[in-house]
């Protein structure tokens, strides 16, 4: 881990504050937070990367689902501190290098598998680890990959679909390896 | 020719921001602002003796700490009761912060501003209080005795008694040839949208206005509430709803305690704030809804026919009632369904308890009614011994009997007339789509196997699009690009692209050039919000009026310039053009440049238009009857809601063991008039039915009989997963357009849940054969009945 000693006092609040790198979509930030900082708030008010969204904070709804080394984790349920030096990969990352929407987003686009979209950064985190390691899936597969996701609007039934439809996307066009993974 | 997108399953233009993470919710914006943490009560009930926030200002980082003693003026009066009712005798609402009592656990005490969360959140932990605790009132039953009161003040606990009455409902009962009684139950669940309530506000000390963007369903509304309370004019307050994550009713309610105290502070401080609730935040002091006590005293003939119907029910209005007495007027008057029982009684209290607040939820009041109605419904075929469809069809309202007035108030003080519908075509298609007629052999295969499995049908109507108006606003730039404003608010229901069919329709533009904005009070100051499934039919009536009259005049103007009629024009992606003659064309943005007699050549639609000549030399350059610009704007106020309605049919399989509750089949028939994007509706319709079968199997405020909610997290308060959603909806659609309105519309966005408690009760009760009154339902429970039943059994006929 590169976490340092604590290195500085916060003038506003008196906290300790340490040095982290994040590795976030393949960018190095250098951030000085305090150590209970979790990692979603890190991401979303020290990066500016607002696409991870907290729906629960204690670890049940997936609406904060980041990539870390190519795994799914939860945001809300860590330390910022303890992903230093890690590869993250947020929402902001899953679009095509061209900027395109990845296959995810574009077969959640397709099937209406979003409506308020609060939660839709989470499942696509998830459903992107997912296909990577089961590329096509059944829909009781895509069902059981989305297990640990809440959603109150859409009834799943479409994001169901979307899983379905995200992998003949990415059959299709197979894309670039995400960061972090193993190859 | 443009094709038409009106009933088209276009794909959503909200989607593509939302899906890069570019979504733009309260806590996405102004990330330096100050955020705020509020003291929440941690008993149902209490006087507050003293509170000691002293050791607040030794945290560093910490701004300010407000408790009551700080409001002043408006602020320190009572939150307002936004609708009064003559039969509402006793209403009551909270204070910003509590002021000497406090009437459930997460009431609001003190609210501190910090430089970030986690620092708000430790001075709170600093705040000291003193209270005087006092027994709570929980439960319907105990409210009811009233030997404990929540308010001094309110006598038996009660905040209103209604009653309506059409016929002599007690003598047609009397007289009728049977007659049966119902007790039944439901209970508490809640909105739960997976953002919770949020407000961020910045007071902009030049231009000394209040700008506030919070996660509502009603722009004007809190804009009205923060500046009365806060003293300002109308027009220095703005109130911008930004990318909501789901409402479901909770956000109509405002203003919400934080909706003020942080425009207070941010004015006081001159800096912004931001307030985001958290989670159990949002499960202990936003809204609840659903819990009624009900009795109901049927009379019907031997074809099942109602004679006579009264029904009685008490209602957990939770500790206040700001929102007045909407949700059990609703399920008093839509009870009825798609039925005409002649003779109706029925009387509801609305009472208090120490818990949260009640107010609409996704349904707001008619899935209990629903439940009322079809466990009679149920319970009376199953008296009859007849085919539960067939007592259903006896007492339609047949489709020549429309407009079908109930001889009731609804809830907009309107009358109850039914606009339109075709129930007995809907139940012919439920019966198909989920093979009725057939199940009968399905079940008793079943049976012959070990196995247990029910269907269960549930009918309901719903008024929806209720006024009092919407507007819209429909602007063609010189560039040719069309901005619509409507002042309702969106939470997910894909309104910009609903509305954008629309426009794209009726002017005749590219749908890719219409742009929607919602909730945003700069923009249309005049609004009223989303609620009762009216959105569709409110602001997509007002925008299709102020489209029309946005073509109206390009049509004059392009006349003018053509020189030629109006009647020989015809709008083609963004084109105007002789008919027959395309060459012969104007571009609706230069028609925009030429709408404005001052005309600065600053773009090339600009200098396009030098060579048309528009007006009469004669008159003034704007005409007494016209106006500078290319813009329409019309409000849409209709003369009463108009009907929905749908039937649902349930297959489950109950576990002979475990009592565990499977769904097999979900079958949906809706009306709700013209489709403007079925793909939307169709997600809608999904997204309640999820709702619904939490609310019918899994979601219950587990309240002890301390007042405290044992299960507010996502830990234990179980909100469907993937996993306990039916894996298919299967769907089909009636379209009998609305009379009431321009484009036929009803509404669609509550319609998938209203029927849930009703339909999976049948379906419980027809896979178990005793009955079930009370929902939601648990394994746990129904294993209970199970063993009650058997026991009874055994005991014989006389136990
Ligand atoms: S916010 Fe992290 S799981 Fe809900
Ligand atoms: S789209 Fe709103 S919570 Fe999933």
């Amino acid at each position: 881990m590169s976490t340092d000693a604590p290195t500085q006092t916060d003038p506003d609040t008196g906290e300790d504050l340490h040095d982290v790198r994040l590795h976030v979509n393949g960018i190095v930030h250098q951030v000085r937070i305090p150590g209970r900082r979790l990692l979603s708030d890190a991401l979303r008010h020290d990066l500016g990367l607002t696409g991870t969204h907290v729906g629960c904070e204690h670890g049940v709804c997936g609406a904060c689902t980041v990539l870390l080394e190519g795994q799914p984790v939860r945001a809300c349920l860590m330390f910022a501190v303890s992903a230093a030096g890690q590869e993250l990969t947020t929402v902001e990352g899953l679009a095509a290098p061209d900027g395109r929407l990845g296959p995810v987003q574009q077969a959640f686009k397709e099937c209406h598998g979003l409506q308020c979209g609060f939660c839709t950064p989470g499942f696509l985190t998830t459903i992107t680890a997912g296909l990577r390691d089961n590329p096509d899936p059944t829909e009781d597969e895509a069902r059981e990959m989305i297990g640990g996701n809440l959603c109150r609007c859409t009834g799943y039934q479409n994001i169901v679909s979307a899983v379905c439809r995200a992998a003949e996307i990415a059959r299709l066009e197979p894309s670039e390896p995400l960061e972090g993974e193993q190859p | 020719m443009t094709t038409k997108l009106f009933g088209q399953a276009v794909q959503r233009v909200e989607d593509d921001r939302l899906l890069r993470g570019q979504g733009q919710y309260t806590d996405d914006l102004m990330p330096g602002a100050l955020h705020a943490a509020v003291l929440r009560s941690p008993h149902a009930h209490a006087r507050i003796l003293a509170i000691d926030v002293d050791a607040v200002l030794d945290v560093e980082g910490v701004v300010a700490v407000y408790t009551h003693e700080d409001l002043v003026g408006a602020m320190a009066e009572p939150l307002p009761l936004l609708i009064p009712h003559p039969t509402l005798t006793h209403g009551r609402t909270q204070y910003a912060l509590a002021r000497d009592e406090i009437n459930y656990v997460g009431e609001a005490i003190a609210m501190v501003v910090a430089v970030d969360r986690y620092v708000a959140e430790d001075a709170v932990d600093r705040i000291r209080v003193d209270y005087d605790v006092l027994p709570p009132v929980v439960g319907i039953e105990n409210a009811r005795d009233g030997d404990l009161l929540v308010h001094d003040d309110v006598p038996g606990n009660r905040a209103a008694r209604m009653e309506q009455q059409v016929g002599d409902a007690e003598a047609a009962i009397a007289a009728a040839p049977h007659r049966l009684s119902l007790d039944l139950q439901v209970e508490r669940s809640a909105c739960m949208p997976m953002e919770g309530r949020a407000t961020l506000a910045r007071w902009d000390t030049d231009s000394r206005r209040m700008q506030v963007w919070t996660s509502t369903q009603t722009s004007t509304g809190v804009r009205a509430a923060v500046a009365s309370k806060l003293g300002l004019d109308l027009g220095q307050v703005d109130v911008i709803t930004p990318d909501v994550g789901g409402g479901f009713g909770v956000k109509i309610v405002h203003p919400w305690p934080e909706e003020l105290l942080v425009p207070m502070a941010a004015r006081a401080l001159g800096r912004p704030v931001k307030f985001i609730e958290d989670r159990r935040e949002h499960f202990i002091s936003s809204a609840h809804e659903r819990g009624q006590l009900q009795h109901v005293d049927v009379g019907f003939d031997d074809d099942g026919r109602l004679l006579g119907l009264s029904v009685q029910f008490w209602h957990d209005n939770g500790a206040y009632t700001p929102y007045g007495l909407i949700v059990p007027i609703i399920t008093s008057t839509q009870l009825l369904g798609p039925y005409k029982p002649d003779n109706y009684k029925v009387v509801f209290d609305s009472l208090y308890t120490n818990t949260v607040i009640v107010t609409p939820y996704r349904g707001a009041g008619r899935p209990q009614g629903v439940y009322a109605m079809e466990r009679t419904m149920d319970a009376i075929a199953a008296y009859l011994g007849k085919d539960r469809t067939e007592v259903r069809a006896a007492n339609f309202i047949q489709p020549d009997e429309f407009p079908y007035d109930h001889g009731l108030l609804f809830q907009d003080g309107r009358p109850l007339i039914y606009d339109s519908g075709d129930y007995p075509a809907s139940l012919e298609k439920l019966k198909a789509l989920v093979d009725w007629d057939d199940f009968e052999r399905i079940r008793d295969e079943a049976r012959a196997e070990g196995r247990k499995v029910g269907i269960g049908i549930a009918c309901y109507v719903e008024g929806t699009g209720v006024g009092p108006y919407e507007g819209g606003h429909v602007h063609v730039e010189t560039s040719g690009k069309v901005k619509v404003s409507t002042g309702l608010t969106s939470q997910g229901q894909g309104h910009q692209t609903a509305f954008a069919q629309i426009v794209a329709d009726e002017l005749g533009v590219p749908f890719e050039d219409v742009e929607v904005v919602t909730g945003d009070t700069r923009r249309s100051p005049y609004s009223v919000g989303t609620f009762a499934s009216r959105a569709a039919v409110m602001s997509g009536s007002a925008i299709a009026l102020a489209a029309r009259k946005t073509r109206e005049k390009v049509l004059r103007i392009a006349a003018d310039a053509l020189e030629t009629t109006p009647e020989d024009l015809e709008i083609v992606n963004g084109v105007v053009q002789v008919k027959g003659a395309p060459g012969s064309r104007i571009e609706l943005g230069t028609i925009a440049v030429l709408s404005n007699p001052l005309r600065y050549a600053f773009d090339e639609a600009s200098k396009a238009a030098t060579q048309f000549v528009v007006g009469d030399p004669s008159k003034p350059p704007v005409a007494e009857d016209d106006e500078p610009g290319l813009e329409g704007k019309d409000f849409y106020s209709p003369p009463r809601s108009t009907f929905a309605n749908g039937m649902h049919a349930v297959v489950v399989e109950t576990d002979p063991e475990t009592a565990e509750i499977t769904i097999l089949r979900y079958a949906v028939v809706h009306d709700c008039g013209n489709l403007i994007n079925p793909l939307i509706v169709e997600g809608q319709v999904h997204g309640g039915v999820a709702q619904g079968v939490g609310g019918a199997l899994y979601e219950r405020m587990a309240y002890n009989e301390h007042g405290q909610l044992e299960n507010a997290s996502f830990m234990d308060f179980l909100m469907p997963y993937v996993s306990e959603v039916p894996k298919r909806i299967e769907i089909d659609h009636l379209e009998t357009p609305s009379p009431l309105n321009p484009l036929g519309l009803k509404g669609a966005g509550e319609a998938g849940v209203i029927p849930s408690a009703a339909v999976f009760a049948s379906a419980i009760e027809d896979a178990e054969g005793f009955p079930i009154t009370s929902m939601p339902i648990s394994p746990s429970e129904l294993f209970a009945l199970r063993l009650h039943h058997e026991q009874k059994l055994q005991e014989g006929p006389h136990a």
